[in-house]
């Protein structure tokens, strides 16, 4: 089962009463989304508008297709927009 | 109020035109002839984007009145190049890519060639200080400068082939 | 497919761009340029006041002027409730949106608009705007940051209580959030360091100061379908948020892309567009409405102000074992400013054990910020990038080796997370080394700043169609309005899969009813992601090519090859075939199954972040304290540069602006709360003589995610400047400058201070 951190430490936070790091079994980011917001209702709705996922360092901005593996390093970040 | 009835030569070509006093030649060149080529950056003479010559002389039309026009020859953008065949200054600008959104460009164009015309040999420094009334807010000036000098080259005949 | 190895015959050249013609002769249009038969002209009401309470609107005299044809307040738009969405550029809050464009109830920064009006001629609109009688009650009115978190601020909105706190507050506050990044222990770290140094820094509020002011025609048609010829980053944005904010459907509204006069950022929001439509709609004529210069400054968005604090704690050898920021970013009369970003960019480019970050998004009475190039990141990396030059000189080590120290590298992890991979910075700095100006000698009374820079840059969703015209030229239509030559570098990624000249492809942008759905110009997306679905496009086109010769040789389609603009049978075993080249294949393609075309949408993922390193040369008048920059060297890691002067432009261009940054560009306020310098005069943006060369150095570390190797180029220019400045003035005058800008005033008294 992949590790998932929270890594922006305030906005996902408010609704995991301070736990930042989640083991998960979801293969794809829609799936982590799906079991985040069960066990922590709201929160997969943050990540899902708000945040973007860091897989092995490579950043994923809506996609839920985009793979999670079992020894995957995977972080959820704010999103990134740009000018 | 009644308008004003102009005769001027724009681009080589007799123009008239009616316009309220207070319309700057920037708003009738736009507005009123149609030459969309001057562009409005600012209205106060700041980013010489609507700079036009005016009985040889570099202004910002902005600044001018459109009846001071009265009586004068007026080159805009559009009268830079020559038909179909661009002049130096445009196909340089062009081939060095000194321009990225464009916007700048006919007023940075205008102004290189009664810069040209005055000085056909400037230095860096001196195409730099004539220019410093043209904004421009993409290139940093750098591709401006170097199509300038190189455009300056070969108006003096002095481009290698 | 990968052409990243591939002996290339057009990507990385320099042809002339294919809308360059209309660009030197005045004929391209800007929305400004148009007009329509019996068109209005639109403006807007806008507020004197910094914040006030609206007690009244009277239109009525306003509506009786003859040549007054509609007149429109907030009354006039739903009132949109509060929802987030990532349509544009950062998460956009459709009621502040809303609320920016039209202000309901209080307005918030003097310019803020509260009503509009169309006329025949502007003059009668200007005289309309003067006979609406508004009754303010004005309010205090706060425009630091610092100022507004103080406890007895003003407050701007009664709703906001500060988000990312535990436990919730229960009194509203001017800090709409706070956000945490944490890596590793931070008080160990310090304990462990040999050497700490620290630093307080400001900056102030800057505009993106593009030279073309916002613009737009509408039409409301008495069917309710809606025309808009706009000059923005993205007519898809303008089309969703101008839908989002009047309440009607997507599928009615038809955005024409104008050429834009430069953006940054700043053009990637709607400020006119539904304020047009709604005079369009009252009036039943075209409206156009443009910004004056002085609406832009007073009106349209900048990016943040900022105060920040920063330590770092190292070893004697120069490595850094612990480095902790707090910021304050100034997010203008909304949340949302990009402090996200901001935390995250100062220390992306080190590898460190122990780091501790905390960003406050905070409101005061100014215009709301906007994306600005690298929103975020140039801010923050002027305190940590200044404070590094600050420890190389404490440790008495070269600035450029205490980077080379700490590089982040492929597999370093970063502070907010996810581990680097495939990045360029190690080859950036190397070529830093041994870059001449890097060991050119300074002359008396100069000095030499270091700095470096990074960027994420982002993919997102693009769509780009390649069609084969009957004689076999190509027309690829994208999505994505050119702001810097993308049509150029479109074309020719273009051409080179379908193996033609470049002048053989004529690239356009097309309107949201006539290309699939893209994401804005920003963010360095479009050579990036627009690129990747026009290679796409031009990869189906080829496949398709080569089955239609298949057939026509009536051989397996495998044994066919595309190669230098025709198919040829793939080996002699395949058959004694003539190449059938694209006007051939075109000219049949009726019967060969109908015309050549292929669309592709994709959302781009694996977009590459950028690394950035300047080097700068100045020399500081100490009578004056005007700083003289003598030389400027940009070096970055570009992935592959599909059309270098393109490329060489993004970072010559991004290098100014910082530059103006760091030297001249603030905004003036009087007790009021009032701009006082709305205009190119006073607000300094760097003209031709005040900037020399600026060489830019293409560093091309391929990002494997993209066919052709490119990375987004535009916003990482704009991130090393302002310390580089900085250093450089340090280097040459020993004094240390911590607020921006370095205005010829602030260096006189700096100098004077420190005798």
């Amino acid at each position: 089962m992949p590790t998932v951190v929270l890594s922006s430490g305030s906005a996902g936070q408010s609704f995991t009463g301070g736990q930042t790091e989640f083991e998960v079994e979801a293969t794809n980011f829609r799936r982590l989304v799906l079991e985040l917001e069960r066990r922590f209702p709201g929160l997969g709705k943050q990540v899902e508008e708000s945040m973007a996922i860091a897989i092995d360092g490579e950043i994923f901005q809506d996609a839920y297709a985009a793979e999670l593996k079992p020894g995957s390093e995977i972080y959820l970040i704010p999103k990134i927009g740009g000018g | 109020m009644a308008k004003t009835y102009v005769s001027t030569t724009i681009n080589g070509e007799s123009s008239e035109f009616l316009c309220e006093t207070q319309q700057t030649l920037l708003d009738v060149l736009r507005d009123v002839v149609g030459l969309t080529g001057s562009k409005e950056g600012c209205a106060s003479g700041d980013c010489g984007a609507c700079s036009v010559i005016l009985d040889g002389r570099l202004v910002c039309s902005c600044l001018v009145l459109g009846v001071e026009a009265e009586g004068k020859t007026v080159t805009t953008i559009e009268g830079i190049a020559n038909g179909e065949k661009l002049h130096p200054v445009q196909q340089k600008f062009l081939e060095h890519a000194a321009l990225q959104c464009g916007f700048c460009t006919p007023g940075l164009i205008v102004a290189t060639k009664a810069l040209l015309d005055e000085n056909p040999n400037p230095t860096e420094t001196e195409a730099r200080y004539w220019l410093a009334g043209n904004l421009c807010r993409c290139t940093g000036y750098d591709k401006v400068i170097r199509a300038v000098m190189d455009a300056a080259a070969e108006l003096r005949g002095e481009t290698v082939g | 497919m990968n052409y990243v190895d591939s002996g290339l015959k057009v990507v990385g050249t320099r042809p002339i761009r294919p809308d360059g013609a209309d660009k030197v002769t005045g004929r391209a249009v800007f929305a400004a340029d148009t007009r329509a038969p019996g068109m209005l002209w639109g403006k807007v009401l806008r507020s004197p006041h910094a914040h006030a309470r609206i007690v009244s609107i009277d239109t009525s005299k306003a509506e009786a002027l003859k040549g007054v044809l509609a007149v429109v307040t907030a009354a006039d738009f739903p009132d949109i409730r509060s929802e987030e969405a990532f349509v544009g550029e950062g998460p956009m809050n459709f009621r502040d949106l809303a609320l920016n464009c039209m202000a309901r109830d209080k307005v918030l920064y003097e310019g803020h608009a509260l009503g509009a009006v169309a006329a025949s001629t502007q003059e009668i609109a200007d005289q309309a705007l003067a006979l609406i009688d508004v009754t303010y009650e004005v309010l205090p009115h706060v425009i630091d940051v610092e100022a507004a978190m103080a406890p007895d601020a003003p407050i701007l909105h009664d709703d906001m209580f500060t988000g990312g706190v535990d436990p919730k507050p229960t009194k509203p506050s001017n800090v709409a959030k706070v956000v945490t990044f944490k890596k590793g222990d931070i008080e160990a770290g310090f304990k462990e360091a040999e050497v700490i140094v620290e630093g307080t820094y400001t900056t102030q509020p800057v505009h993106q100061a593009y030279i073309e002011p916002h613009a737009c025609l509408a039409t409301y048609a008495p069917d309710g379908q809606i025309q808009i010829h706009s000059s923005s980053q993205g007519h898809f944005m303008v089309r969703a948020y101008t839908a989002k904010l009047l309440g009607v459907n997507l599928s009615d509204i038809r955005v024409n892309p104008a050429e834009i006069g430069g953006g940054f950022g700043g053009k990637t929001l709607v400020y006119l567009e539904p304020l047009a439509v709604m005079l369009s709609k009252k009036s039943g004529r075209t409206v156009k409405m443009q910004m004056t210069r002085e609406d832009v400054f007073r009106a349209s968005g900048p990016t943040s102000g900022a105060w920040m604090e920063v330590k770092i704690g190292a070893m004697k050898d120069g490595t850094i074992v612990a480095a902790k920021q707090v910021l304050k970013y100034q997010a203008g009369a909304f949340a949302g400013s990009p402090i996200g970003p901001g935390c995250m960019c100062g220390f992306a480019m080190y590898d460190l054990p122990n780091v501790h970050v905390v960003g406050y998004d905070v409101v005061s009475n100014r215009p709301k910020v906007a994306a600005y190039r690298a929103p975020g990141a140039p801010i923050t990396s002027f305190a940590v990038e200044s404070l590094m030059d600050d420890l190389a000189l404490k440790l008495g080590i070269d600035p450029l080796t205490l980077r080379e120290k700490n590089a982040a590298k492929n597999g370093t992890k970063t502070h907010y997370g996810p581990t680097h991979q495939n990045i360029g910075f190690t080859a950036v700095l190397a070529a830093v080394k041994s870059h001449p100006h890097w060991k050119t000698p300074l002359k008396e009374g100069q000095g030499r700043g270091l700095a470096a820079g990074f960027w994420f840059n982002i993919g997102g969703e693009s769509s780009a169609s390649v069609h084969v015209n009957e004689d076999g030229s190509v027309t690829a239509a994208t999505g994505s309005p050119d702001i810097g030559g993308s049509r150029a570098s479109i074309g020719m990624m273009v051409a080179e899969v379908l193996g033609v000249p470049a002048t053989t492809v004529r690239t356009i942008v097309a309107d949201t009813a006539s290309i699939g759905f893209t994401h804005v110009t920003g963010g360095s997306r479009v050579t990036f992601a627009t690129g990747m679905a026009a290679t796409q496009a031009a990869e189906k086109v080829v496949e398709d090519l080569k089955r239609r010769a298949a057939q026509k040789w009536d051989i397996p389609v495998e044994a066919v090859e595309w190669k230098d603009g025709a198919a040829y049978p793939a080996g002699s075993n395949a058959g004694a075939f003539e190449p059938l080249d694209l006007a051939t294949l075109a000219l049949k393609a009726a019967r060969t199954g109908g015309p050549l075309i292929a669309e592709v949408s994709l959302n781009a993922q694996g977009a590459g972040p950028g690394f950035g390193a300047h080097i700068c040369d100045v020399t500081v008048d100490k009578e004056t304290g005007h700083v003289t920059i003598d030389r400027y060297t940009a070096i970055q890691d570009v992935g592959k540069a599909i059309h270098p002067s393109y490329v060489e432009g993004q970072i010559q261009g991004g290098a100014a602006q910082g530059i103006g940054w760091a030297l001249n560009e603030e905004y003036i306020y009087n007790a009021k709360g009032q701009m006082e310098n709305p205009g190119f005069l006073d607000y300094r943006v760097p003209v031709a003589s005040d900037v020399p060369m600026i060489e830019a150095v293409l560093v091309e570390v391929p990002n494997p995610r993209h066919p052709f190797g490119a990375r987004g180029v535009g916003e990482v220019p704009i991130v090393p400047p302002m310390a580089a400045i900085a250093n450089a003035i340090r280097g040459a005058t020993g004094v240390r400058l911590p607020d921006l800008p370095m205005s010829p005033p602030k260096v006189r008294a700096a100098l004077d201070a420190r005798k």
